[in-house]
């Protein structure tokens, strides 16, 4: 009870203190002085917004809405921001196939083209090690060969955000700007995070991202189905991280990787359907985590054939 | 009636305060303008990574703390070190500490105000930093420790610029500070100082994804190295503050200064020889961070320089102060190299290692970049500003109500 009346206090004071900048930017930059002073206003909204978990389905709304405008304003492109939310009975797991990679890297690039990653820093989600037989993690692997695949004594290994179910991240964020949703994907409010890159140092798996510099996409290259809390766009100094495609996954889909692959190494689904692939291989297959020891619990596994 | 009487005195006390800072020698004004110079530089280069985002600096996604943290947690300890004149002077009613414990403290509001600028500097989003504020913010409060330091350390802020606040308002009207109103604060004050410390350890040693941090040594040999750079600091600005203004310190002080920077230098030595033993008598898997900073991985070798040098003249610094040479004049270059020996070992020697190889097992070399040093720059002529503008009118004042009251 006293949480909600807390919540809608600051609600309030954060309503009050957007409209008070917004008018008074209005008023001041109606010349257009930076840019047009609707792109101006929506921003000074934008910067006093909620943290999305807090937000209402309507201010979820409206921040979607304002966000869209902006996109259409300042880069003149129409973009459709999906804010679905978890489905119920559903808890989202991955298995990679260690005997069938072959380490094409078509994943790679599904994922960046997907999720709107940097192209200017070449930022990709997932990393391909390439390792020689006999060899068991990745650190013992080669993460940056450049020739051709596959090589003969080689194996290959791909590493991603695992999505622990117990997150040393989450716990880490100083502003609650990363948490796990109930469908077991572990997100970033983008807007919310601050980018003191505490999370970074905390991830057993290297699993996160931050935007050094301002990420650079290709006007024409840029995927224009996003999804709030996947592969909307992000300016400098965020943290990002692969989402399991949320934009694609929520909506039914498998993630970009895995349609991507052409040797099928890669199985997604939901662990909680007993009839689905990523519930077979658990079931059947030898399987293991890497890091076991530390407890985050990874909803990602390795198996071989 | 009596508020009336109260702003007045606030307001002929911060006159003052705010002219005695104006007049001065011209050597005087020239420290400042250089001060102002260096404050200016390191706005200038904010700017530059303002606008182009942490890209600027040498950090990467492997190496994501640098050089600010490196620098923030060396400081932090520095903050901390006040505590070692409180402790003294007010538990143990020595007099000699008392004397200095003032010129302490503002040391330890100095290097707080650098620890949150360097904290400022290194957010990849500045101005989203009131999301951090409860109330309009979010805190994660109790989870993540990043908020339990900003609690300790804006409170410890508080407590360090308010105690001697009161005393020095109080000595200003010639009036005997009242023990009540500001006593419990000092006990306060002395259980915070260590807080402050065991936070920001924990903040490293909280991490199991680093197997170098993730280390149960680190909380107390933070203070063991905090208890000798912090004194170490101080004695240097009482020697500063000795030779170069009417305000006279005597031996008495230095000397327990002194035995308190030995003390806990060889503990700090001592407890860095016991992790060195452990990450080389049997070298295991997490080791590879150890050896990384101390011969080098794979040809990647920047930092083997640096922890021998800070070995080396950590040694040597203490060793000398231990000793204790008759002439005076090696006192002070050992104390510098003590404080710069556990400013390497501390900083970026603690922070770089933590953090490569990276969990995937990836090594890379940094060195901070050319606007990260001259950030830094400005960050450091920020504190000594601070620093100058807090001491100069405690020690006027201190000395007027010495003279008055005939200690
Ligand atoms: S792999 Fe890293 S980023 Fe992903 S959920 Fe686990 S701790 Fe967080
Ligand atoms: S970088 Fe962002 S998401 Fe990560 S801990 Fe900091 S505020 Fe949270």
């Amino acid at each position: 009870m006293s949480d909600k009346k807390k919540q809608i206090t600051r609600r309030s004071f954060l309503k009050t203190a957007a409209a008070a900048t917004g008018t008074a930017t209005i008023a001041g930059c109606s010349g257009g002085l930076l840019g047009s002073s609707e792109a101006f206003a929506l921003e000074f909204q934008e910067y006093f917004k909620e943290h999305y978990r807090l937000m209402t389905d309507e201010e979820r709304t409206d921040t979607i809405e304002r966000l869209e405008r902006l996109s259409e304003i300042k880069k003149n492109t129409t973009i459709d921001i999906d804010s679905t939310k978890p489905q119920e009975n559903v808890l989202y797991g991955y298995a990679f196939n260690v005997t069938r990679c072959e380490g094409f890297m078509e994943c790679v690039d599904a994922c960046v083209k997907e999720n709107n990653l940097d192209r200017e820093s070449k930022n990709q989600y997932i990393r391909i090690f390439e390792m020689e037989n006999g060899e068991m993690l990745p650190d013992q692997g080669d993460g940056k060969f450049f020739h051709q695949v596959p090589r003969k004594g080689h194996f290959y290994m791909g590493v991603q955000c695992f999505q622990c179910e117990n997150p040393p991240c989450v716990k880490a964020c100083p502003t609650k700007a990363t948490w796990k949703e109930k469908d077991g994907i572990v997100v970033v409010d983008y807007d919310w995070c601050i980018g003191c890159r505490y999370c970074m140092a905390a991830c057993p798996y290297w699993g996160r991202r931050f935007n050094w510099n301002q990420p650079q996409i290709p006007k024409k290259e840029v995927n224009k189905k996003q999804h709030y809390l996947g592969n909307r766009s992000r300016v400098r100094g965020m943290m990002e991280k692969c989402t399991f495609c949320i934009q694609r996954s929520r909506k039914g889909k498998v993630t970009a990787c895995v349609e991507a692959c052409p040797t099928g190494a890669r199985v997604f689904g939901n662990l909680l359907d007993p009839d689905s692939e990523i519930r077979f291989v658990l079931k059947n297959k030898k399987v293991y985590r890497l890091k076991e020891d530390l407890g985050t619990d990874p909803k990602f596994w390795y198996f071989n054939d | 009636m009596d508020k009336t009487k109260l702003l007045k005195g606030i307001l002929s006390f911060v006159k003052d305060i705010i002219t005695w800072n104006l007049k001065g020698s011209r050597a005087y004004h020239i420290y400042l303008l250089v001060l102002l110079g260096l404050i200016m530089v390191g706005v200038c280069a904010y700017i530059v990574q303002f606008r182009e985002g942490l890209a600027v600096t040498n950090m990467s996604n492997i190496v994501s703390w640098g050089f600010y943290i490196s620098n923030f947690t060396f400081l932090v300890g520095v903050a901390a070190a006040a505590v070692m004149l409180i402790l003294p002077s007010y538990i143990f009613n020595d007099k000699d500490l008392h004397k200095v414990v003032i010129i302490g403290e503002v040391v330890a509001v100095g290097a707080l105000v650098m620890c949150m600028t360097f904290i400022f500097v290194d957010l990849g989003r500045p101005l989203q930093f009131w999301h951090l504020v409860p109330g309009p913010g979010e805190l994660n409060f109790p989870s993540s420790i990043l908020s339990w330091d900003i609690i300790v350390l804006n409170g410890y802020l508080v407590l360090n610029a308010m105690i001697p606040a009161y005393i020095l308002y109080c000595h200003y009207q010639g009036k005997e500070p009242v023990g009540k109103y500001y006593k419990p604060f000092v006990f306060i004050s002395i259980g915070w100082a260590v807080a402050i410390h065991m936070v920001t350890a924990f903040l490293y040693q909280g991490l199991p994804a680093r197997p170098f941090w993730n280390n149960p040594l680190m909380g107390p040999r933070f203070l063991a190295s905090a208890f000798a750079a912090g004194p170490a600091i101080i004695s240097c600005v009482l020697y500063f503050i000795n030779n170069r203004t009417t305000y006279k310190i005597e031996e008495a002080i230095f000397n327990k200064l002194r035995i308190i920077i030995v003390s806990a230098a060889v503990i700090n030595l001592l407890m860095l020889f016991s992790e060195i033993f452990k990450e080389f008598y049997f070298p295991t898997h997490h080791s590879q961070s150890a050896v990384y900073l101390f011969f080098g991985l794979k040809g990647h070798n920047s930092l083997v320089p640096w922890i021998w040098t800070a070995i080396v003249i950590n040694l040597a610094g203490t060793i000398v102060l231990a000793v204790k040479p008759k002439e005076g004049k090696f006192t002070v270059p050992a104390l510098v190299l003590l404080i710069i020996g556990i400013w390497i070992e501390k900083g970026i020697g603690l922070i770089v290692p933590g953090l490569v190889p990276s969990p995937m097992g990836e090594i890379t070399s940094y060195a901070p970049s050319g606007v990260e040093l001259l950030i830094t720059v400005g960050i450091v002529g920020l504190g000594m500003f601070v620093i100058t503008m807090l001491l100069r009118p405690a020690l006027i004042i201190e000395q007027k109500y010495e003279e008055e009251h005939g200690h």
